[in-house]
């Protein structure tokens, strides 16, 4: 085992980090809604699935890759707006089984749906022209497309930060999540917060499912796919935790795409492992403060 | 039926819940369009039965039910087809093992956070059962599923019985669900199906008062693998095939599904959704290619407006 190419490793260790980006742009979103309305959204799946039907419908009207990036998380996004106004509102509350619930009926709606629309038969999605290439990196030719995914990733991170810590609005949110109770009494009408909260880990949710359709092809069941690897990413990173999503996602990025260079078979229970052993050693997740919405 | 007449067999159904059960589901194979519906409303109201007793009353919700439906499906399968097990009784036994221990191993470890976190960590083992019995294709069949199952002639005391005439499996199975459901009802009864409401209601009070907490909930998730787990090794023997999606997401989803529709919390709610699931999802299968939309909407609906479901609603109404 240790006579393997190292660039063929190095070569695994980008992928792993593109499928990191992905893992965490969910994994965000999913956290920043339950940080802020203790709302486990099931159904953040199926807006990612959502978002690369989306994106390919758009770039088969359009013709253009780039305007299926801008204009499928703003679709999906809006969708999330609607969702959040007329159906998860209705449940504060009431506890945080019911959002669950709820959501759950919605994804399965909505994979029907997509089966509905787009056919059952999965879709096949080109990178743009411009990013088809492979760019030689000194030591491994590595897919433009996926540096682009990897660079689309951070830059969604710095921009999610500077709003989160530079703005009012980041500021309010930030309170919210510490004592929604507090915040209200100051005069902060947090209704508007919790849509525009919502809207905007569905729109990201959106974007990872844009930005994953040319590598992992489009096809209805990818939500739920999706879903299940990010609550195993938020379990082992602490739910509520932003820093926790980043390190946690990046990390099962990583090893799954490590466990499917070394054992092929392993790569999809992998994380499920990783799960077990963060539950036994350190219950509460790497970055996860105990009692949280417990 | 005037309202006092039906507030008279509300009561008595209340009073004698395991009679009215045993009295309604000899005669339900007559009452619906074909026989394996009916033996499918028992098997699956087991199943949802079993989610019941750890989501309406003990306030666990599971998103990974299939995993013990399935161990119990593959257990059973799997000692026919493969052990060439010859007894059924046997064959099931190795079913509600399997699931029993699967349903330990797992409760230890989801029970190792509480809240929102349990019902992730439970989704999550029973899709890793799902790849494992995707990829372990000697043992399980992989993605064809597990085929070849033999239905032997049921070992009675003083003969043998065919199960391959429908009725006469609806009535082995029957028996079998009539017994859990007596057990259930007991384990309710019980000072511990006391306590599990308790920590239902009120868990930090439940440890307040001396409770160990943590050890009944255990108890109560290897109780509900175990009715999950018969439910799968009965559903394993209905089908003679176990196929991978027994041990699928949306397995685990239907269970939820049913048990909402019909009324969490109550005795018969989960027979009365399994009852509605599958009776609207075979009239709605007929007209409608993608009727899960249907019934997620609907789903949904009952989430948002009548969260005791019917039978729970229905009870309140008669008061």
């Amino acid at each position: 085992m240790l006579d393997v190419p190292l660039s063929a490793l190095a070569a695994q260790a980008f992928t792993g980090l593109v499928l990191g980006g992905i893992f965490v742009l969910m994994a965000i979103g999913l956290s920043l809604i339950f940080g802020l309305m203790t709302v486990v959204n099931f159904a953040h799946g199926s807006f990612y699935m959502l978002g690369a039907y989306v994106a390919f419908s758009v770039m088969g009207l359009t013709k253009s890759f780039w305007a299926s990036l801008v204009l499928a998380p703003l679709v999906v996004g809006a969708l999330g707006l609607v969702v959040e106004r007329f159906l998860i509102r209705r449940l504060y509350g009431r506890g945080p089984d019911d959002p669950l619930l709820l959501t759950f009926g919605l994804s399965l709606a909505m994979v029907e749906g997509a089966k509905l629309v787009w056919g059952k038969i999965g879709l096949t999605v080109d990178p743009p022209k411009q990013l088809a290439a492979a760019v030689n990196l000194g030591f491994m030719n590595f897919p433009v497309y996926r540096l682009f995914v990897i660079a689309v990733t951070a830059a969604v991170l710095v921009a999610l930060w500077l709003f989160l810590a530079k703005t009012n609005v980041g500021l309010i949110i930030r309170a919210g999540t510490r004592d929604p109770l507090m915040v209200r009494a100051l005069g902060i009408d947090l209704n508007r917060i919790w849509l525009l909260v919502f809207g905007l880990g569905i729109a990201m949710a959106g974007l990872a499912g844009v930005l994953a359709g040319p590598m992992r092809g489009v096809y209805a069941e990818m939500g739920v796919e999706i879903i299940i690897d990010s609550f195993v990413v938020v379990v082992v990173g602490g739910m509520g935790s932003l820093a926790g999503a980043i390190v946690a996602g990046l990390l099962m990025g990583e090893v799954v795409s490590l466990t499917t260079f070394f054992a092929p078979k392993l790569a999809e229970i992998v994380i499920f492992i990783v799960m077990a052993i963060v539950l036994l050693v350190r219950p509460s997740g790497l970055f996860g403060e105990a009692g949280l919405a417990e | 039926m005037s309202r006092s007449a039906l507030g008279r067999v509300a009561a008595w159904v209340r009073a004698h819940p395991i009679a009215a059960f045993t009295v309604f589901f000899a005669a339900f194979p007559f009452l619906v369009p074909y026989q394996s519906l009916a033996t499918q409303v028992l098997i699956f109201g087991l199943f949802a039965l079993g989610f019941n007793l750890l989501y309406g009353y003990t306030g666990l919700l599971s998103f990974g039910h299939a995993a013990y439906y399935g161990l119990g499906a593959y257990g059973t399968g799997i000692a026919l087809a493969k052990l060439k097990v010859t007894s059924l009784w046997l064959a099931l036994g190795i079913g509600l093992g399997t699931a029993v221990v699967g349903g330990a191993c797992i409760g230890f470890f989801c029970l190792r956070r509480r809240g929102i976190y349990f019902a992730m960590l439970t989704l999550a083992f029973a899709q890793m059962l799902y790849f494992v019995a995707f990829h372990a294709a000697e043992l399980t069949g992989g993605d064809d599923g597990l085929r070849g199952i033999p239905l032997h002639a049921l070992g009675l005391p003083g003969g043998s019985l065919s199960l391959r005439d429908p009725l006469a499996f609806y009535f082995f199975a029957y028996v079998l669900v009539v017994l859990a459901v007596a057990g259930l009802k007991r384990i309710l009864d019980s000072p511990f199906g006391a306590v599990l409401q308790a920590i239902r209601e009120n868990g930090d009070r439940a440890v307040a008062c001396g409770y160990d907490v943590n050890r009944i909930k255990l108890l109560s998730f290897v109780f509900s693998a175990l009715f999950a787990g018969l439910a799968g090794g009965l559903d394993a023997l209905r089908l003679t095939v176990v196929p991978v999606d027994a041990l699928y997401w949306s397995t685990s989803g239907q269970v939820v599904i049913m048990t909402l529709l019909g009324g969490a919390g109550t005795f018969f709610g989960p027979f009365v959704g399994a009852a509605t699931f599958l009776i609207l999802a075979d009239r709605l299968s007929i007209f409608i290619e993608a009727w899960p939309i249907v019934i997620g909407v609907i789903f949904m609906a009952f989430v948002l407006f009548l969260p005791k479901g019917i039978w729970g609603t229905l009870l309140e109404k008669i008061g």
